[in-house]
């Protein structure tokens, strides 16, 4: 539990500081830091374990089906980078809170923030591989949100979707070879994966899986050729540069090389690959760090180079390479993070980030120049500094490998070219900004110490770098031995973490590094004015340009299909439909099944010839609408009838009552609406629409043919057996829909009400014109509401509402029940709204039917949850005989009290719908014309 | 009756289908009314046909099924939802395009 809980504690506390906000900046830092504060110490506790060489297992079920289960996993790596992510992240937040301003919300930023701290404990703790595509996914997302914080600068913006184009695009690539890695082994969990190193790397799917792995791996990493997104992220606040680009998640691609390195590593395409890709990312990195004028421009080109860095160690063939990567993600971090944040402090307090304008700036804050003047020196490998231990190490490594053969000598002279470099930027960082003359025209002036609280973070990362380069053996040696370990996946390499090796090439390569990089870094106006020159590469216009030709044809192409015409989507999903059961029905055989057909009878001919004649006719005199909708009418009686024909006596009758509220509400409709069509579709189109219609009937003829020609299995034996036991009915379809799949019909009666309520939205407010006359251009009748009609309507009202009533009751025993009865009094209010108008309708109505439909859908809900109260599962329903003097014995349901809910809402939303477009004809009858 | 029920299903379906392809939200609207009639029939045909024998027990001794007609029931009754608020989008439009051609760029 506990190592998910680190995971979720992020994500849990999300609240905290969106609730702090208002009430103090302090008080919403502290809030945020709860979170990776019990985090730090949830970690500590399984610190013994993991020191121990054990690794902590935790797991959940999930979806076992697709091998996804919530696991996690503690192993010296994921504790390594955990540590990393928690400390570096409280040291962030305690940073952020100095460093936003008063105008920034600091309680989002700090949302977005553990939502990435979540993402990235996720990334790092997964023992499932799946598992840890989810969170990698979420570095993505919430790293866009961070990056793009300042969502007013359209840098932010163009960076933030830069970064999430190339590290999501590389995320897809991942999530394809994680599924092939789990095909090939079987499992998604990692101590499977990595104990089947052998069996991957014989398989013949084996590139494949790396090359899709190391996609996502240097698209997050921002290897070469995908390094561009990182100094275009650049526009995103400091503390996330820090965080994000220097500690974290830039660490997540080279995390996953650590962690799949027992499982993919040790073949010639593992160690081509990845070395040379890091050998290209460090060279390019160190060589273009120098001429930024940014001083974020250079940290990050520097960090894509010592990214490049630790790749390259991850691709040598030796055991001791990967260690030393180990040792420098720990050593990048901490010196890196400390630059970014002194960066910050400087754009903080002068304003600007631009290198040719801060110089100088040692007589103004004397405190801070140290601490970055420390820290670069780690950065370039500067003797009794942490970076200089795994920079020796690198080196050492370099001189071991022979995997490129005779051309092997070219590993350590890129080495030494990229440290030559290295020391020549960490220079300028240190010589151009703190030194190197007075400060020129900066925006703001003279620039001072920042507030106590923001060196803290620095001082601390920086003191770690002095600890781990002075005393080695004491600080980092521990960590870094079962970090190293864990990536392994076995017995570690013997290997000293002296400060003095004695005198040996890689220390003379060292020298050599400072030195030229000095010679470098003062003969840099000749570079500088050389580089000028060069041709330029905007990898941001590039990019957005792409994108843009992307959208565009995409847009085309979407323009094309989607052109807005309801006619051409009909067209197409017809032909799809067409064509997707026609190959099928094409299958089969023969299409007529062996079941042999039933005797037609003269009256069914009859019947179902006039069904035929009428819905020919009803598209025959389409034009002419009125018509068509009354041979519409007929067609829709003819269906009632051959329900009732075929042993169907409730779906007669519901056919029959839907028909009628329905005919009413296309002739209320059609008042409004233009009398005829014009004739507007060319013969052509009208063949071709004739033959895709004659096709789909075809198509339905066939399929039904098919069907009901063959046999067939049903599970209504059972409703038929258990209607009258378990439902206490005989009408076993309404003892279906009212018992045993009254859930079903539950969320039936909700769509019809829902359906009412949006048809009332959006009749709301609707202004029609009114016609002045009708087809033939007569004037209507003055008299609206017929004498005969009125009182006929009246007479009718008791009537059918005693039918009603009676339908109802007898519903749970014989056809009927609360749909068709809510069905009639719906047609028998309608009836009294016809003759006799809205006004006098609703004024002796008095309720509101927007009430009548949420009350039965409350009534049949509250029935279900009633069952609850006796202990049984949601609508369960009971049933009793009851004697009633005078009546005499009756069965009660409470399935009754559920179709009572379905009467109130088929009542209530049907006269919501009807009501509501007569009242339109009355308010466009008011209006003048 | 096996064929000419799937004959008449047939010409619904391809009345409905000729009308479902019209340019004018009226036709349109009645189209999908003979296509749902004709669904609603092809559902209901899932039990086979029977004749005489209603699922109302104690009455016959052979019952159709009664699951597709239960089914069919409500799809009858959510039909009528359908087809209203198709009705009320097309009167919908009618009013604030001031026409009824169903992409919404007929002549007025």
């Amino acid at each position: 539990m506990t190592l998910a809980l680190i995971v979720l504690l992020p994500l849990l506390s999300f609240f905290l500081p969106l609730l702090t906000d208002t009430k103090g900046r302090s008080l919403c830092a502290l809030a945020t830091m709860v979170a990776p504060v019990l985090g730090l110490i949830l970690l500590w506790s399984h610190a013994a374990t993991v020191f121990s060489g054990g690794v902590v297992v935790q797991s959940w079920p999930w979806i076992e089906r697709l091998g996804l289960t919530i696991s996690f996993r503690l192993d010296g790596l994921s504790f390594l980078f955990a540590l990393l992510i928690l400390g570096i992240g409280i040291l962030v937040i305690i940073y952020a809170r100095y460093y936003l301003s008063k105008n920034d919300p600091m309680g989002r930023f700090f949302f977005f923030l553990l939502l990435f701290m979540a993402a990235m404990l996720g990334v790092v703790l997964s023992e499932n591989l799946l598992l840890m595509m989810f969170f990698w996914e979420l570095t993505s997302l919430s790293s866009f949100l961070l990056i793009g914080y300042w969502s007013h600068s359209s840098d932010a913006r163009k960076g933030a979707r830069m970064a999430l184009a190339v590290t999501g695009g590389g995320g897809l690539a991942l999530l394809a070879g994680v599924l092939l890695l789990g095909q090939v082994v079987g499992s998604y969990e990692l101590s499977v994966v990595l104990a089947s190193g052998d069996l991957i790397r014989e398989h013949a799917l084996y590139p494949l899986i790396l090359v899709l792995v190391l996609l996502g791996v240097f698209t997050k990493s921002a290897q070469f050729p995908f390094h561009f997104w990182l100094p275009h992220a650049m526009a995103a606040p400091t503390p996330v540069s820090a965080y994000l680009h220097s500690a974290t998640m830039v660490k997540a691609g080279v995390f996953l090389l650590a962690r799949l390195y027992p499982a993919l590593s040790d073949t010639d395409l593992w160690f081509f690959l990845v070395s040379i890709t890091g050998m290209a990312t460090l060279l390019l990195g160190a060589c273009t760090a120098l001429f930024q004028h940014d001083l974020k421009g250079l940290l990050a080109y520097s960090t894509i180079s010592h990214l490049g860095l630790i790749t390259l160690l991850f691709g040598l063939d030796t055991q001791l390479a990967a260690v030393a990567a180990v040792f420098h993600i720990i050593n990048h971090a901490t010196f890196k993070a400390s630059l970014f944040m002194a960066a910050g402090i400087i754009d903080h307090e002068t304003g600007t980030r631009d290198m040719r304008r801060i110089n100088g700036l040692w007589k103004y804050m004397p405190h801070t120049a140290t601490l970055a003047m420390v820290a670069a020196s780690a950065m370039a490998g500067v003797p009794l500094l942490n970076g200089f231990l795994s920079k020796e190490m690198f080196f050492t490594e370099t001189l071991q490998q022979h995997q490129f053969g005779n051309f092997s000598w070219m590993v350590p002279l890129v080495a030494v070219i990229a440290g030559v470099f290295s020391v020549a930027y960490s220079l300028r960082f240190i010589h151009d900004v703190f030194f190197n003359g007075k400060p020129v025209n900066l925006p703001k002036f003279p620039p001072h110490e920042p507030s106590r609280y923001m060196k803290i973070p620095v001082e601390i990362l920086v003191a770690l770098c002095l600890l781990v380069g002075l005393v080695p053996g004491f600080t980092v040696a521990g960590l870094l031995a079962v970090a190293a370990a864990a990536t392994l996946g076995g017995d570690l390499p013997t290997y000293s973490l002296a400060i003095w090796h004695g005198f040996n090439l890689p220390l003379a390569m060292s020298v050599v590094a400072l030195l030229v990089g000095v010679l470098i870094y003062f003969g840099r106006h000749r570079l500088l004015g050389w580089h000028v020159h060069l041709p330029r590469l905007d990898a941001k216009n590039l990019f957005e340009r792409v994108i843009q030709r992307l959208v565009n044809q995409a847009a085309m192409l979407t323009l094309r299909i989607e052109n807005s015409s309801l006619q051409r989507y009909l067209l197409w999903m017809l032909l799809t439909a067409l064509l997707m059961s026609g190959f099928w029905l094409m299958q089969l055989p023969s299409l007529v099944g062996p079941m042999p057909m039933t005797p037609v009878d003269g009256a069914t001919l009859v019947g179902a010839v006039l069904l035929m004649l009428t819905a020919a006719a009803t598209a025959y005199w389409h034009r002419r609408r009125l018509v068509s909708l009354v041979m519409l009418s007929v067609v829709g009686l003819f269906v009632a009838l051959a329900f009732a024909r075929f042993s169907a006596p409730d779906l007669a009758l519901t056919q029959l009552s839907v028909e009628s509220v329905t005919i009413i509400l296309m002739m209320l409709a059609l008042f409004f609406l233009p009398r005829t069509s014009p004739a507007e579709s060319s013969g052509l189109r009208r063949g071709r629409d004739l033959l895709i219609a004659g096709l789909a009937g075809v198509l339905v003829t066939g399929l039904c043919l098919a069907v009901l020609t063959r046999p067939y299995d049903s599970i209504a034996g059972y409703f038929l057996a258990n209607s009258l036991s378990g439902g206490g009915g005989t009408n076993v379809v309404n003892v279906i829909l009212v018992d045993f799949r009254g859930f079903d019909t539950l969320g039936e009666v909700t769509v019809l009400a829902i359906a009412g309520a949006a048809i009332y939205a959006l009749i709301h407010g609707l202004r029609l014109r009114k016609p002045s006359v009708d087809e033939q251009g007569w004037t209507w009748a003055r008299d609206a509401h017929p004498f005969m009609l009125v009182n006929l309507s009246r007479l009718i009202l008791p009537l059918a509402l005693m039918v009603s009533v009676y339908i109802f009751l007898r519903g749970h025993n014989l056809p009927g029940g609360g749909f068709i009865a809510g069905l009639i009094t719906a047609v028998a209010l309608i009836l009294q709204y016809i003759a006799s108008g809205h006004a006098w309708s609703q004024a002796r109505w008095g309720v509101d039917f927007h009430h009548l439909a949420g009350a039965g859908v409350i009534i049949a809900g509250l029935t279900g949850v009633g069952s609850w109260l006796f202990g049984y599962p949601f609508l369960t329903s009971a049933f009793d005989h009851f004697a009633i003097p005078l009546v005499g014995e009756i069965e009660l349901a409470t399935a009754l009290l559920f179709d009572l809910g379905v009467y109130l809402t088929v009542v209530g939303a049907t006269l919501l719908i009807l009501s509501n477009l007569g009242k339109l004809s009355i308010h466009a009858a008011r209006e003048p014309e | 009756m096996e064929l000419l029920y799937a004959l008449t299903l047939g010409v619904l379906t391809m009345s409905g289908v000729y009308l479902l392809l019209r340019a004018r939200t009226f036709p349109v609207v009645v189209g999908l009314t003979l296509i749902s009639y004709a669904v609603n029939l092809f559902l209901f045909a899932m039990g086979r046909l029977h004749t005489g024998k209603p699922a109302v027990l104690g009455q016959v001794a052979e019952h159709a099924d009664p699951l597709p007609q239960a089914l069919v029931l409500t799809a009858i009754v959510i039909g009528f939802a359908m087809t209203a608020f198709a009705l009320v989008l097309a009167l919908r439009a009618q009013g604030e395009l001031e026409n009824d051609h169903v992409d919404g760029r007929g002549k007025r």
